[in-house]
């Protein structure tokens, strides 16, 4: 690329470096300031007198004796007791990509090696299933699940979250069992697999990259959900998403919206963690369904 | 592969996807043709030295035993889909009867619930959706530009307002255009008016949610097209570069139509997204000026001890007789395709 009909004129240089350097901004820094600003006061971070306030923190330091404080985790985490809400979002998505994947893996395997025209109309119907609005389903789960007193615990929403995930696993899956080739399969029950063992021993081990892309997406899925968790979930046994959704009611008082403030940082850092490591798969997962076309 | 087979492979997601998906469809559309049992009233008569009061009062044993009999409610036919509160056919009829000029018609219209949670969904998601598409575009075109050591971190920032949770990235922005918040502010010391509220007046409100809704879903669009800009063939800009096309008339004439089937992919995504916005409302504490359909089928579920199932299930309905129709050229096409493979 160091051709000089490749190099781009100063100004045009300039303009893009300035573009990408302003996309930057808005995408990352409302998250920064945010989690900044978590570790002040209400006065602060809400500063009535002067935006600048949420970074020095003067009013933090006349409050608490240090420009940081830990009053905001405390209040949430502890007094609210977010902690529980944490460990039920745990259970939830831990479950529900366990479950998707494996009753994914084993539809999209199926759709992928199967020519019938069935097939074409099970995939037309999960694109639809998967352009449901949530909320128009969960309103045809309440009145079943009361009736059948299921309604309020955690079984059930994962059983409901692995369902509505299961249009997008299997589309997902689907293409990238279409991109390993038949060949595989058929050798294997030449030499006396059953179909099953073919599936399990010889197209599993080249699926894994598929497969923790489509967990990837199964568990962002489970983790961000509101309406299901919000509509499903008794006060008791609710995830992260509505926890900080019921704060945001009784935010009237003074600091309260800090522990809203502070839930909502601490369900953002998991997902940092989560692109830092994961990012190739999720670029991979995003484009996948586009690139076949 | 036989059908018994297939069948074998793909029943626990085929269960899982009708018992949840499908069942729950039917349920909503039988639902809808009922609403909630009309209060049975007892009035009962308090004989003192003073005469006699009659007190009326909701007679609960009755209500729980009815409850019990019908718990869908009582028998409403498609009255629910025409009251006012969905379709409102004589209240629409009355506006057209009553009004002057189709301006007024238009504003009276807007007012009712449902045409205004309609309106809103449908802006919404015909104004993000080429916004999002061209903003995608054009920073996955300036990011191929960057030192490759760069282009990890950026990506990486870049996919954050999209992974991060709906609720969770409009509250760090609602915070932050809060009046006391650093963008609300810098706002107001910009155009001089200490007064300036994004959440005062509808429109704000409005463009708020569309700056929300392009700023979370275009790093989708920018990874799709800067996954795709990696395979543009080389061979075919440098012909069109022999032929002294310029930069512009190369992104313009090669990239874009080589792209094109990218940006229909997103579309599609997007609108079967958009059309759903829902947590945005509710993070924007914007509920007062912009609805959506998702967010009418949420509160009629939350209306106070009470659930409307009734209205809830036929706002649902028409919701879900919208996506059909704004997926049906995208059927008729995987139709037409999938005829021509076989």
């Amino acid at each position: 690329m160091s051709k000089p009909s490749h190099r781009k004129p100063l100004p045009l240089a300039l303009l893009s470096t300035g573009f990408v350097i302003v996309w930057l901004i808005v995408a990352a820094f409302p998250f920064l300031w945010t989690m900044w600003g978590s570790f002040k006061v209400e006065g602060d971070f809400f500063s009535r007198a002067n935006w600048a306030d949420a970074i020095t923190g003067p009013v933090t330091m006349r409050q608490t004796g240090s420009p940081f404080t830990m009053a905001g985790y405390e209040g949430a985490w502890i007094a609210q007791e977010f902690w529980r809400a944490v460990a039920n979002t745990a259970i939830v998505t831990v479950s529900v990509v366990v479950i998707s994947l494996t009753l994914g893996t084993l539809g999209g395997y199926a759709l992928a090696r199967s020519g019938f025209r069935y097939t074409f109309w099970l995939l037309m119907a999960a694109l639809v299933f998967r352009a449901m609005p949530h909320v128009t389903l969960v309103s045809g789960y309440l009145l079943p699940f009361f009736e059948l007193n299921i309604w309020g615990v955690l079984p059930t929403t994962i059983i409901v979250l692995v369902a509505i995930n299961q249009p997008f696993t299997l589309w997902m899956l689907h293409s990238f069992f279409l991109s390993i080739p038949k060949d595989l399969d058929e050798s294997a029950m030449v030499d006396g697999c059953t179909r099953f063992q073919a599936f399990r021993l010889a197209v599993i081990p080249v699926m894994w990259p598929g497969v923790v892309t489509t967990g990837l997406f199964s568990f962002l899925l489970a983790y961000n959900d509101f309406t299901v968790t919000s509509m499903l979930l008794t006060q008791e046994n609710t995830t992260m998403v509505p926890k900080i959704n019921s704060f945001l009611g009784s935010t009237q008082e003074e600091g309260k919206v800090m522990y809203a403030v502070a839930a909502v940082v601490s369900a953002i850092v998991p997902l940092f963690a989560l692109i830092l490591f994961f990012q190739r798969q999720i670029v991979s997962g995003l484009t996948a369904g586009a690139v076949k076309g | 592969m036989p059908h018994k087979t297939f069948l074998a492979f793909i029943w626990p997601s085929l269960l899982a996807m009708v018992l949840f998906i499908a069942v729950p469809i039917v349920s909503v559309a039988y639902q809808s043709l009922f609403i909630e049992h009309e209060q049975i009233l007892i009035t009962s008569e308090n004989c003192g030295p003073f005469g006699c009061t009659s007190s009326v009062s909701v007679d609960r044993a009755a209500m729980a035993r009815l409850a019990e009999e019908q718990p869908a409610g009582r028998y409403n036919g498609l009255g629910t889909y025409t009251n006012s509160s969905h379709l409102a056919t004589d209240e629409i009829a009355g506006i057209v009867a009553t009004s002057e000029n189709f301006n007024e018609i238009r504003n009276r219209i807007m007012n009712l619930p449902f045409y205004k949670a309609l309106v809103f969904t449908l802006t919404y998601t015909f104004v993000v959706t080429p916004l999002v598409i061209a903003l995608g575009f054009a920073i996955a075109v300036v990011v191929n530009a960057i030192p490759q050591m760069l282009k990890g971190p950026v990506i990486f920032f870049s996919l954050l307002p999209m992974l991060v949770t709906p609720l969770v990235g409009s509250l760090v922005l609602f915070w932050m255009i809060d009046s006391r918040g650093i963008i609300g502010a810098g706002l107001q010391s910009l155009f001089g008016d200490p007064d300036l509220s994004l959440k005062a007046s509808p429109t704000l409100t409005w463009i708020t949610l569309f700056t929300y809704g392009v700023w979370h879903s275009a790093p989708f669009a920018f990874v799709v097209f800067y996954a795709g800009l990696q395979t543009v063939p080389t061979d075919t800009l440098e012909s069109a570069m022999v032929d002294g096309a310029s930069r512009w008339e190369r992104v313009r004439f090669v990239v874009m139509p080589y792209l094109l089937p990218l940006a229909s992919f997103i579309a599609l995504m997007q609108l079967m997204d958009n059309f759903r916005i829902f947590e945005p409302i509710i993070g924007f504490s914007a509920a007062a000026s912009a609805t959506s359909l998702s967010y009418l089928i949420y509160n009629d579920l939350r209306a106070g001890n009470s659930p409307l199932f009734g209205s809830a299930a036929a706002t649902s309905m028409l919701t879900i007789v919208g996506v059909v129709i704004l997926l049906l050229p995208v059927l008729r096409r995987n139709w037409r395709e999938f005829n021509r493979k076989i």
